[in-house]
């Protein structure tokens, strides 16, 4: 339905903007996910490919101001919840000299760390594009910016919930019971309709950014009840023909920070979060380093170490979905600087107290100069029972994915 | 500091034009100093411009690939310079966008701006001897070079390409970070600029040539090369840059030149 109005006021805009000046880019991608074991749960398919298509519309009018419309989607051969649309952008922003306001559907993105997202709060996972957490959700927002010499000040009026996406029962990388996310459930009474808040304070002093922010609203990351918990005077539960996971979404305060260092060939960088909530109050930071070996062997490769340690006062806690709660990272990245764009880069998380770890590859190089293909592999390698990766513990799997942009 | 050079412009011009009369015996220090600040002054002073870059990769069995991409350029009070490169090819990477702050002292400030994450990553400082974009430009070859970056040494005069030409020697003070241990310069006596340029790598063997072609004087006062060809000499590689639509004093202004401005600009 709000898919529908948001179509229907894209469609406005692009009318209002006119056939002169706009600018089309953006990608169609063909995509395969290979897993290396059969499917550990009754209705999960082995192998899925899908297609996907990213366009970008841009248009700038004579006094700087712009409308900016991204839609997104996904055709899944497997997974019907993973056959999906969105609205990634659609805004209209407004420059002025010391100040900027952005109204619509937009995306922002707050932190500073390579392996975890834990601050970044204003737009919603969409989780069932990719387990890594970097795809986002359009977020319906009204942004006010203010630039000066003491820094930039932030605000944000986000009027309408997104809920996190999750692979259904036909798809792998999912627990064991399927999510059912169309029981999902809100402590806020005006549920998705809550209008949440955030403020942000960032500058940039010499070799150093940072940002400090407060967000008040619904929490980006639900609580996953099992069905027999979930209160019936909310969800009748007649209505679970069998177990699954209902989403919770409690309403938060949360006040974040993040920090870049720049220093010689290190780039230190930091982010930690407080979150009160309803169900209880807790600290969550990650923290690490890069450090570049510019023109390694006298060529044109640089060569990045990476290291991060993430830490989460919740544990092991059943109310937690983070799956890095004491964990540190080791990465390695390769540039090549060649003609082809490629990259490459290797991490592997390991748990501190417990023996799970995994391991992460990606790559990708250009060809000519509109396709770029990347191959990425995911191998959860020790998922001890009792542990949120458990349920991953056969999904070992490679991603390809060709894509051509325009 | 390099402000303060320009107060005593007429003087300095003045010595550097009747030098070799007056004082036959300055020291070649002194002198590939005074032809490199005078070079300087003269480079500086735009305020600020914009122009459309193409940049053409060739590998050494001659096979190209291009980008394309956008500048634009500020001075700052300070008489630093910030500078926005905005890619719009190869596509993949269109919108990308790397802001650098170059500085006279210490190392310069640089971040990157990745649009599919929205993500402004802060670059670690010490990039210098880094490709730029794959070509065998290094980011220390684009940057504005910054007068107090290098020491100098002037050789001799000698006629280029038919132009009376100063012939100096720089030396990068970042020893470490920098992938040149000399930099052999020639500046043409007519307008101090640069017409040509060779790198010496970290053993001291030559690396690279850049030859700057069909300069053009913009708003009577700057004067700019249409092209940089820059080949390899140990690899046969080579990269060539292509201006165009230069505009000079169009109005920027400093706060389009941070990393909060990188997720409005495009």
């Amino acid at each position: 339905m709000r898919a529908r109005i948001l179509l229907a006021l894209g469609a406005w805009m692009l009318a209002v903007a006119g056939v002169e000046a706009g600018e089309l880019s953006g990608y169609v991608s063909a995509e395969a996910r290979l897993f290396f074991h059969d499917a550990l749960f009754p209705g999960q398919n082995d192998n899925n490919g899908s297609v996907a298509a990213q366009p970008e519309y841009y248009h700038e009018w004579e006094d700087g101001s712009s409308l900016t419309f991204v839609p997104f989607g996904r055709a899944d051969t497997t997974d019907s919840e993973r056959t999906h649309a969105d609205i990634r952008e659609l805004n209209y922003l407004y420059p002025g000299d010391t100040w900027f306001f952005r109204l619509g559907v937009g995306k922002v993105f707050w932190g500073a760390s390579e392996f975890v997202h834990l601050v970044d709060i204003v737009n919603q996972t969409d989780l069932i594009e990719h387990i890594d957490g970097e795809d986002k959700l359009g977020q319906p927002m009204i942004q006010f910016g203010i630039f000066r010499d003491w820094g930039h000040l932030d605000f944000f009026i986000l009027p309408v919930f997104r809920e996190r996406t999750f692979p259904g029962r036909d798809g792998r990388l999912r627990p064991q019971r399927v999510i059912d996310t169309d029981e999902a459930f809100y402590e806020a009474t005006a549920e998705q309709r809550n209008i949440d808040v955030a403020l942000r304070y960032s500058h940039t002093l010499g070799d150093c950014d940072f940002g400090v922010y407060f967000f008040a609203g619904n929490n980006r990351e639900p609580l996953l009840v099992p069905s027999e918990q979930v209160p019936p005077e909310i969800v009748d539960p007649k209505t679970f023909a069998e177990p699954v996971l209902v989403p919770f979404y409690e309403k938060i305060t949360q006040f974040g920070t993040d920090v870049q260092w720049a220093s010689g060939n290190w780039l230190w960088k930091l982010e930690a979060y407080h979150r009160n909530g309803y169900l209880d109050h807790h600290v969550a930071a990650v923290g690490g380093f890069e450090y570049t070996f510019y023109g390694a062997g006298g060529g044109k490769t640089d060569i990045g170490l990476l290291s991060e340690y993430a830490w989460d006062e919740r544990g092991d806690d059943p109310t937690s979905t983070s799956i890095y709660d004491n964990d540190a990272f080791f990465g390695m990245r390769l540039t090549p600087n060649d003609t082809a764009g490629t990259q490459f880069l290797m991490g592997v998380m390991q748990d501190v107290e417990e023996s799970e770890n995994l391991l992460v590859v990606e790559t990708s190089r250009r060809f000519g100069s509109h396709w770029r293909l990347s191959l990425e592999a995911w191998l959860f390698l020790n998922a001890p029972r009792g542990n949120v990766l458990h349920d991953l513990r056969d999904d070992d799997f490679v991603r390809l994915e060709l894509a051509y942009y325009f | 500091m390099k402000r303060n050079a320009q107060v005593c412009i007429p003087v300095v011009a003045a010595l550097v034009a009747c030098l070799p009369l007056l004082c036959p015996a300055q020291s070649p220090e002194k002198r590939g100093l005074e032809i490199a600040q005078e070079a300087d002054r003269r480079y500086c002073g735009f305020k600020d411009y914009t122009a459309n870059l193409r940049m053409i990769l060739r590998n050494s069995e001659g096979q190209t690939s291009e980008r394309q991409l956008r500048v634009r350029a500020l001075e700052t009070e300070e008489g630093d310079t910030q500078s926005l490169c905005i890619f719009d090819s190869p596509r993949d990477v269109k919108g990308t966008i790397l802001l650098t702050h170059t500085r006279q002292t210490g190392d310069d400030y640089q971040w990157l701006y990745l649009p599919a994450l929205k993500r402004v990553k802060r670059i670690a400082a010490q990039n210098k001897s880094g490709s730029f974009m794959g070509s065998e430009f290094a980011y220390e070859d684009i940057a504005t070079q910054a007068l107090e970056k290098y020491t100098y040494k002037w050789l001799r005069d000698e006629l280029y390409d038919g132009n009376a030409c100063y012939v100096i020697e720089r030396y990068p003070k970042d020893k470490r970070n920098s992938g040149y241990t000399k930099e052999v310069v020639w500046l043409d006596k007519q307008e101090y600029r640069t017409l040509k340029v060779d790198y010496y790598d970290r053993k001291q063997s030559l690396l690279k040539t850049l030859v700057f072609e069909g300069y053009r004087r913009h708003r009577d006062e700057f004067w700019r090369a249409r092209e940089m060809n820059v080949v390899n000499h140990q690899t046969g590689k080579s990269s060539r840059l292509i201006w165009s639509d230069f505009a000079f004093r169009t109005g920027l202004k400093e706060g389009e030149f941070n990393r909060h401005s990188l997720t409005r600009i495009r």
